[in-house]
């Protein structure tokens, strides 16, 4: 009898093991595919893309953790994780558009993304929800995003306090990302976390500082992954932009044609 | 996520040293796994066991690229067995299973420690 409780007990424990990881995970993909792109967004170097992790990009690998502390009594790490997945885009700098998805920020879903680059360019790719649980979540780059990793956001309690934080695992996608990131792009990608969380914090009402941590975990570059300019979303999306007088004159043409 | 809630013993066989991981590991293992790993010394290969794994989250797959650019840095393989196959789905998602290989068996991971 005892046995056969054992038993039960080690199957219930596999299967909500199962569970927790059918539910927390994306699934398995070969190529991303927007679903439904929301109305103003741009869907530009996301579909048909791979993603691509820290293993795949070209630059020097660089983990940069962004924190804020709250205290514990303002927000539970579990109700902040409810509000950053639910509001994430309202936390985004100004200037930056994240397209979430209509379902919200869930496991194997695809988020849209416009942003401005130095010098007004405009840049349009995306991320995968790679993992989503109560007290964490984290998003995926596709071939192309200015760099190949992820970016978890997770809360956590230290202390008496809810510690909200970012931390990015990044390598350049490319040769012209990471002189790009060299020329001024570190700089710019840690005032927006820091405006990121700096958002979040005062959403709950707190002033906080926020405390940056950079590491460099791999100061070489994997030169035999240059040819990821290929799937540049700069250059796609510069072209895309260069286009937009020549897709507006067809358009008139075929519109007067049919008037005809 | 800050407690390490993960065990990782090192048993050297050869060239190989292999890490038994059991338990969850998330990004509070990194101090473990990072002990692990300096245990491991100058093998060759290091081969990690998921057999007993109960679970990972997206924290311990980033500990995981952290621990391969270690290993590359030493001139050393990086070597799983004993994935599950959602856990194999994962490390095709993720890409890891790009620069770490993965075999079936301990037998085999030793195996290809042994040729490499």
């Amino acid at each position: 009898m005892d046995g056969m409780d054992d038993r039960t007990v080690e199957n219930t424990r596999e299967k909500q093991v199962a569970a927790r990881d059918a539910t927390y995970w994306a699934k398995a993909v070969s190529r991303l595919n927007v679903s439904n792109v929301p109305e103003g967004a741009i869907n530009l170097n996301v579909t048909g893309k791979r993603l691509a992790g820290p293993i795949q990009g070209f630059g020097k690998m660089w983990q940069k953790t962004y924190q804020v502390s709250l205290p514990r009594e303002r927000v539970s790490p579990m109700d902040l994780i409810a509000t950053w997945k639910q509001r994430f885009p309202d936390f985004w700098p100004e200037g930056n558009s994240f397209y979430a998805p209509l379902t919200g920020i869930e496991p194997g879903e695809v988020a849209l993304l416009n942003m401005t680059l130095p010098g007004k360019m405009k840049l349009s790719t995306g991320v995968m929800v790679l993992y989503a649980d109560e007290e964490s979540f984290t998003l995926m780059t596709p071939q192309g995003h200015m760099f190949a990793g992820w970016i978890t956001f997770s809360a956590t309690e230290v202390d008496g306090q809810t510690v909200a934080q970012a931390q990015v695992l990044m390598r350049a996608s490319d040769p012209i990302f990471e002189l790009g990131l060299t020329l001024g792009g570190h700089r710019q990608e840690d005032r927006f976390w820091n405006q990121t969380l700096t958002a979040v914090a005062d959403h709950f009402g707190e002033f906080a500082e926020v405390d940056t941590q950079v590491v460099c975990v791999d100061k070489r570059r994997q030169w035999s992954r240059w040819s990821n300019v290929w799937h540049s979303s700069a250059i796609r999306s510069t072209g895309y932009m260069m286009g937009a007088p020549v897709r507006a004159l067809r358009g008139l043409t075929r519109r007067s044609r049919v008037v005809r | 996520m800050t407690d390490a809630t993960a065990t990782f013993d090192v048993r050297r066989h050869g060239p190989a040293s292999v890490v038994d991981i059991r338990g969850d590991v998330t990004a509070g293992s990194e101090d473990v796994l990072m002990s692990a790993y300096a245990a491991a010394g100058d093998a060759e290969a290091i081969v990690l066991n998921f057999s007993d794994l109960s679970y990972m989250n997206s924290g311990g797959i980033g500990l995981l690229v952290t621990l391969l650019v270690r290993a590359n840095r030493r001139s050393q393989q990086l070597m799983a067995y004993g994935l599950s196959d959602h856990y194999r789905q994962i490390f095709e998602l993720t890409r890891l299973d790009e620069a770490v290989s993965i075999h079936d068996s301990e037998q085999s991971a030793l195996n290809a420690a042994d040729a490499g």
